[in-house]
């Protein structure tokens, strides 16, 4: 690579960096320590709950326990993690020098941490931190919230700017940076789902930035936006919530589409099956991600004409999807399979990914979700697409790429270990949710009726099995970098496709100065 | 997959810059700045007014730090194009930029203009009644009657905020008079309109600069661009008189129901923008006539700011149809 300076010396390396490779790190460390942060509230859940009755925690920190833990796992840990991983892999996919815009990359990075900060702090204040769930509906989160909800609201501001100046950067970086020869069409599958993850971010994030402002107005300069009394109307806050709220889960899983999309092919040693049709499933997706948001809200009480056009647009978006599961399958159709740990969590997505989407559609069919609302029967539905399908496919990302990343292999022995405990702890935390669910038990209450007692002492083992085999992943990837066997080859997988694999391990500080030239033959990987 | 890397001849280097200490200073400014805003707010809303506060303190320092690192991270990318480090390639990432953050910015605005739209077709009638769940209006706001823009709020129908049939959280009035047009014999004091004849002249004006830019007629461009901005001032001076009658004559203020929430957030986020963007082309008309920085081929410090100016102009003409004549 030349004359070409490595990294810096010392802290300055990480606060004056413009590195793409760098900022990467920085996101994928940052997101583990939310990760850990948001599970550590998690636990304290399902300590609570591990029997009925109050034992460990009051009911108003038990609230600000469900709230933190949902805003951290959401903002915290799964966003950014995705984005640590666009900025690892984007520039180097599609044969880039850098991100488009590298010094507003390190600034998205950077007003993460003390935003966070900021969040936790509420804990300590006076009032509680916030308590009103992570949907944070008027006028719970108004009139009713604690003085610590204007941190809150200015905690969103940031993540909002830091989201969308990632995203422009992801955006303007895809479309201007792509290696001479690189169409759209050869992209990574990827790099085609984080460039419409983006996309749905700048769209919908000021949308968000506007609700906490509409709140921030309310509960501090008198107006009415979301109060009745002064003609404005609390369900009001719900739409434009979830208007943001609704892509914002696609958001979510998308790059995870995009992770497992890599990986399956590479240990099927098949190229994707239906690539075309797998862009333009991510993209009608995104397009639907708009029309469905109040599909939420069925019981606030909404005109009949507007339950139905919601129930409909919603379960269109099985479609696509169903278009990508099929893909993933027959990708592995007939292919020579292996099954290493990154491959082992992307079979894991798939099937609770499945099942999680299947819940879904169950939740779509608005005269059943009068049922279904606000009980565990959602909440083992988002966990099934949030855990099951975002972490594990991030997982899978991790051990599929960190010998790019470190040059140096992960224990396979451990990875397993670490698949399978999650896998089952997993499913014993989350598949009783969806029994006591379904008999009513409602969600973000601590206590509960004798008859769910079992079910939930056995979630919480589950969910204890769960948070311990993190730490084993943590484990695992310390041990990688310190000490796991160095890797010869640029190609470490051998069905892998892609740009990053014609590389040295580990990737050198600087990649694709000069761009390569995509072979004209060489299809998408 | 890829072959060897030699460049194509015609090949510029993309520049990287080797580390910068812009990224941590503008977090700091940034995260200074809202923190002691939120000081500044719960001060306000739940602290004791004796107590002595340092908050807005905070808020300053944040601000002005905030403020000189913008300053200076604009003169960094300034600098460096004057030194040619920008190949046509970077410059295409910044016009990417600019683009995207306007979309976001389009999108900041919709959430607003949704607000209203739902207020005035839904939220509204099913509060005075109509709708499935209208009977609910003989409970909690019996003899509440909606219109536009509104002539009372549902909490002044049933009595204020002595009532006790509800939960009061503030105080919500409705104005004695509306921003709508009202006296046609009067209609030259109609201030929104000549705040759009303004807005729409002064894209025309921004537009005449352009045009006088790409034939590298300078004298031209900064004429044109002076107007605009003044254009600019005029308006956003305007829209502050706008608001002193809003409030010393017409009785509207925040707290006057939906009416004067929708009004203020709206044209207030929207008089913000016209400040900023005005802002945005005074520097460039400053870098234009002191620092001669532009060419026909090279001034997107201007382009940009246009651009900004064209879709706060658009803006506009959303806000006078549908917040001042519909």
């Amino acid at each position: 690579m030349g004359a070409h300076h490595g990294p810096a010396k010392g802290m300055s390396r990480w606060l004056l960096t413009t590195n793409h490779k760098d900022i990467g790190t920085m996101y994928l460390w940052f997101s583990f320590a939310m990760f850990i942060l948001g599970g550590a509230f998690a636990m304290v859940i399902r300590a609570e709950l591990f029997q009925p009755g109050m034992q460990l925690v009051e009911p108003g920190f038990f609230n600000q326990m469900t709230t933190l833990h949902g805003l951290v796992m959401v903002f915290g840990a799964i966003m950014p993690s995705f984005v640590g991983l666009a900025n690892w892999m984007i520039p180097m996919m599609i044969g880039a020098p850098d991100m488009a815009l590298p010094r507003m990359n390190n600034w998205s990075f950077w007003i993460l941490p003390p935003s966070f900060l900021m969040l936790a702090s509420t804990l300590f204040m006076e009032g509680g931190a916030p308590a009103f769930g992570w949907t944070f509906y008027a006028p719970l989160s108004t009139t009713y919230a604690p003085p610590s909800v204007t941190f809150f609201i200015f905690a969103i501001h940031i993540l909002g700017v830091s989201s969308i100046m990632g995203s422009i950067n992801i955006i303007a970086t895809v479309m201007n940076m792509r290696a001479p020869g690189m169409s759209y069409m050869k992209m990574p599958l990827f790099v085609w789902t984080w460039l419409i993850t983006a996309f749905l971010l700048v769209a919908v994030m000021p949308v968000l930035a506007g609700a906490v402002t509409m709140m921030l107005m309310d509960i501090h300069f008198g107006t009415s936006f979301f109060s009745a009394a002064g003609g404005g109307d609390p369900v009001l806050f719900q739409h434009v919530f979830w208007f943001f709220g609704h892509p914002e889960v696609y958001i979510i899983i998308l790059p995870a589409f995009g992770v497992v999309s890599q990986i399956i092919p590479a240990f099927s040693r098949k190229p994707l099956f239906g690539y075309a049709s797998m862009v333009y499933a991510t993209a009608s997706i995104a397009l639907l991600s708009f029309i469905v948001w109040a599909h939420h809200m069925y019981t606030v009480g909404m005109p009949v004409a507007g339950e139905l056009f919601f129930m409909y647009a919603t379960m269109l978006i099985a479609v696509p999807t169903g278009v990508k599961v099929f893909n993933w399958i027959t990708t592995m159709w007939r292919g020579a399979l292996s099954f290493e740990t990154p491959m082992l969590f992307c079979l894991g997505f798939l099937v609770l990914f499945t099942l999680g989407g299947f819940t879904g559609l169950m939740l779509s069919i608005a005269p059943a979700d009068f049922q279904y609302h606000d009980t565990y029967f959602v909440v083992a539905h988002f966990h099934y697409v949030m855990v099951a399908g975002a972490v594990f496919s991030m997982t899978a990302a991790v051990y599929y790429w960190i010998p790019k990343w470190t040059g140096r292999m992960y224990s396979e022995s451990m990875g397993r270990i670490h698949f399978w405990v999650s896998f089952i702890g997993f499913n014993i935390a989350f598949f009783p949710q969806h029994f006591v669910g379904l008999a009513g038990m409602p969600r973000r209450i601590p206590d509960y009726s004798l008859q769910f007692a079992d079910f939930n002492m056995m979630s919480s083992i589950g969910a204890f099995i769960y948070g311990a085999s993190q730490l084993l992943f943590l484990y695992n990837v310390i041990v990688t970098i310190v000490a796991g066997e160095k890797v010869g080859e640029d190609k470490i997988w051998d069905g892998a496709e892609g740009l990053e694999w014609t590389v040295p391990c580990p990737a050198p500080y600087h990649t694709f100065e000069v761009p390569p030239k995509i072979d004209a033959v060489s299809a998408h990987a | 997959m890829a072959s060897t890397q030699t460049p194509p001849a015609d090949y510029e280097k993309y520049h990287v810059p080797e580390s910068s200490s812009l990224a941590v200073r503008a977090t700091i400014g940034l995260i200074t700045t809202v923190f002691g805003a939120a000081l500044v707010l719960n001060d306000m809303t739940f602290g004791d007014s004796e107590a002595p506060s340092s908050a807005k303190w905070v808020l300053i320092a944040g601000l002005l730090f905030f403020t000189a690192t913008l300053a200076s991270w604009f003169g960094t990318a300034i600098k460096e194009n004057i030194q040619g480090l920008n190949s046509a390639q970077l410059s295409h990432s910044y016009v990417l930029g600019m683009f995207w953050f306007i979309f976001s910015e389009v999108m900041f605005f919709a959430a607003f203009f949704g607000v209203l739209f739902y207020v005035r077709q839904l939220a509204g009638p099913w509060l005075a009644g109509e709708g499935d769940g209208g009977r609910m209006n003989g409970l909690l706001w019996p003899g509440f009657e909606f219109v536009w823009p509104p002539v009372t709020t549902p909490q002044e129908s049933v009595g204020g905020v002595d009532s006790q049939l509800i939960a009061n959280n503030g105080v919500f009035g409705t104005s004695e008079r509306s921003m709508a047009f009202a006296d046609a014999h009067h209609w030259y004091q109609w201030l929104p309109m000549w705040n759009t004849i303004i807005l729409l002249t002064s894209s025309f004006t921004c537009h005449v600069a352009h045009a006088g830019i790409l034939k590298g007629d300078i004298k031209k461009f900064n004429r044109w661009l002076a107007v605009t901005v003044a254009l600019g001032i005029v308006f956003v001076f305007l829209q502050a008189a706008e608001y002193y009658e809003a409030y010393q004559h017409f009785g509207l203020t925040l707290n006057s129901g939906i009416y004067g929430s929708t009004f203020f957030l709206l044209t207030g986020f929207h008089g913000f923008h016209v400040a900023m963007g005005m802002t945005m082309l005074l520097i460039q008309l400053i870098r234009s006539v002191k620092g001669k920085h532009f060419s026909a081929s090279d001034h997107f410090g201007f382009e940009a700011s246009s651009w900004y100016w064209h879709f706060v102009d658009v803006v506009w003409v959303f806000l006078f149809l549908f917040v001042y004549i519909l």
